[in-house]
């Protein structure tokens, strides 16, 4: 061990340290973009390492500085592009192609080393199990990210793709894949078989990701990245590169427990979420205002009923949900608030599946100019809805039924926004159709709720208009 | 790095722990930037890109080494530009205009 691989190894440390110094700084909106810039710090040392580490070595050839310098400035300009480019309705999309890449490069590199031992003095044992389940792990990633992301643009139906024998094609490619990787696991260092297994893998990462639904999304984009993270910490097994390892782990970690949060606050468990055939997508069951509720009485309002009741009220919570990011009204929404709070205290109370990934509502309204200090987690605002005096619900169904703190129903024990506890409410949808659970909400038939039917968008610019005029006058 | 299965094996195991420690404290609010950076860290294959490309001889080598550096490059450099997009708006409230106007918008 020379001095200079002494050197490249603790700049691997110091990048690996800076990585966990950054996710901890994303504790507070306060400090994350600090650590954002930090990891990328980190970043920036562990790549220098590794061109210090290559020149060193000085076993690289032109050819493979060409394809390194093409290949990495061509993707970083297009990364940069997409990154730039995309709007933040867009972000889920954008997040899962990157999480795509990130497992497929990983799988490259596994495959890369393979392909120059094979043949040759033959592999490790370690190495192998290694690069077997890296080229497992890479490509379902790579595919089903990519599915997950064309159901997420639109490209792909977002409601699940079922058909017959489509579980037997999944078993078929497990056995297939399972197969193969015992082959090359009993030291055939075989380059077909590498490649049968890569092909199973896409082929399952297809299968794996067709037949779940849109409004699964935010659970699938979270347990994807999680194994992109853990397909990076094997081709680190591979390399025996503990800067890759560790960064894996660290997204592994992340995306598992991110996963389980949004299954929980989902109401699913991450195996029924997997199974698939569940939640019909963006356009939901939805049918006309007289579909369901037929017997109970439901209370419409309009646009200025409901300006008048938001003009006088000192407390107001609004509620946005995925119908709101739909309309992308976010901007509509960020202005009434600002309009309210000339004389009232107004916030934002978001459920943690509200939008298209974890989180995702959040950034719309940040990015629409809502301070983070008005956006508030379930659990700070669920204590403030019996205080308030109006609570509108924009565009959000199931995370507001009270039928979830009473058992035997789709809802039961699902984690809710106590909308019900609000003085008033008034709720902002398209029609009565079904949330993702496909049952009635109670709160809709409370004879404190109003109903406003419109798009989230035009119903809040009527509601923002009216209230100015009622200022006004 | 030359280190060894048992000491990697270490390594990803703590880490996974000290992840989960960081990451359980990350509030809610900012999980799509969390998603983003942690998107952004798992670039660090870009390291692995590297390796590949130098140890490269044959033509298949090359080809793997090529499209890992290009998805690899795409990851990290869109993984953080995307996280640093997000993050920046994410203000507290703003102070009034008039003590406010050097402040660039975006």
């Amino acid at each position: 061990m020379n001095s200079v691989t002494i050197a490249v190894d603790l700049a691997y440390l110091v990048a690996a340290a800076g990585f966990v110094v950054a996710l901890h700084l994303m504790n507070s909106p306060a400090t994350a973009r600090k650590g954002s810039r930090l990891s990328w710090l980190g970043m920036i040392v562990a790549v220098a390492a590794a061109l210090t580490s290559i020149i060193h070595d000085a076993t690289i050839t032109t050819t493979g500085w060409i394809v390194l310098s093409v290949g990495g400035a061509g993707g970083a300009a297009v990364g940069l592009i997409m990154a730039r480019r995309v709007k933040m309705t867009d972000v889920p999309q954008v997040v899962s192609i990157f999480n795509a890449v990130g497992g497929g490069a990983a799988a490259l590199v596994a495959a890369g080393d393979f392909v120059r031992l094979a043949g040759g003095a033959g592999i490790s044992s370690r190495v192998m199990i290694a690069t077997v389940l890296d080229v497992i792990v890479g490509p379902v990633t790579f595919s089903g990210s990519l599915i997950a992301a064309g159901k997420l643009q639109g490209w792909v139906s977002s409601s699940p793709v079922v058909f017959r024998g489509a579980r037997l094609i999944t078993a078929a490619l497990t056995v297939v894949g399972v197969g193969a990787s015992c082959y090359l696991l009993a030291g055939h260092d075989s380059t077909a078989m590498l490649i049968l297994v890569v092909c199973a893998a896409l082929a399952f990462g297809v299968t794996m990701t067709m037949p779940i639904g849109g409004a699964d999304m935010p659970v699938v984009v979270a347990l994807l990245n999680s194994f992109t993270g853990i397909a990076v910490a094997i081709a680190g097994f591979v390399i025996d590169n503990g800067g890759l390892i560790i960064g894996g782990a660290l997204v592994g970690a992340s995306g598992g427990i991110l996963t389980v949060l949004m299954a929980r606050a989902m109401n699913r468990s991450v195996i029924s979420v997997m199974l698939g055939g569940f939640g019909t997508g963006d356009s939901g069951p939805a049918t006309g205002p007289a579909a369901v509720g037929a017997g109970a009485s439901i209370r419409r309002i309009s646009a200025e009923d409901a300006a008048i009741q938001l003009a006088y009220a000192s407390k107001v919570i609004i509620v946005p949900g995925y119908g709101l990011a739909a309309a992308q009204a976010q901007h509509e929404a960020a202005e009434l608030a600002a309009l309210l709070q000339e004389h009232a205290t107004v916030f934002f109370a978001i459920h943690p599946v509200a939008g298209r990934m974890p989180g995702h509502m959040n950034v719309l309204l940040a990015e629409a100019n809502v301070p983070y200090t008005d956006l508030k987690e379930m659990d700070a605002a669920n204590p403030e809805f019996p205080t308030a005096d109006v609570a509108l619900v924009v565009g959000a169904n199931d995370v507001t039924n009270p039928a979830a703190r009473r058992p035997g129903n789709p809802v039961s024990g699902m984690p809710i926004l106590n909308v019900d506890q609000a003085k008033s409410v008034i709720v902002i949808k398209r029609s009565m159709g079904h949330g993702y659970a496909g049952i009635d909400n109670e709160l809709y038939i409370d004879p404190k709720t109003g109903m406003l039917f419109s798009d989230a968008k035009a119903g809040l610019a009527e509601i923002i208009a009216s209230v100015k005029a009622l200022v006004a006058s | 790095m030359t280190t060894g299965l048992m000491s990697d094996i270490y390594m990803f195991v703590l880490a996974i722990l000290v992840g989960y420690e960081v990451i359980t404290k990350v509030p809610s609010t900012l999980h799509t930037p969390l998603m983003s950076a942690s998107n952004a860290i798992h670039g660090i294959v870009i390291v692995g890109a590297f390796i590949t490309a130098s140890q490269a001889r044959t033509d298949a080598g090359y080809a793997l080494a090529f499209v890992a550096a290009f998805f690899a490059g795409m990851n990290v450099v869109g993984g953080y530009s995307l996280t640093d997009r997000m993050l920046q708006m994410f203000r507290k409230r703003p102070v009034p205009p008039a003590h406010d106007g050097t402040k660039e918008l975006s």
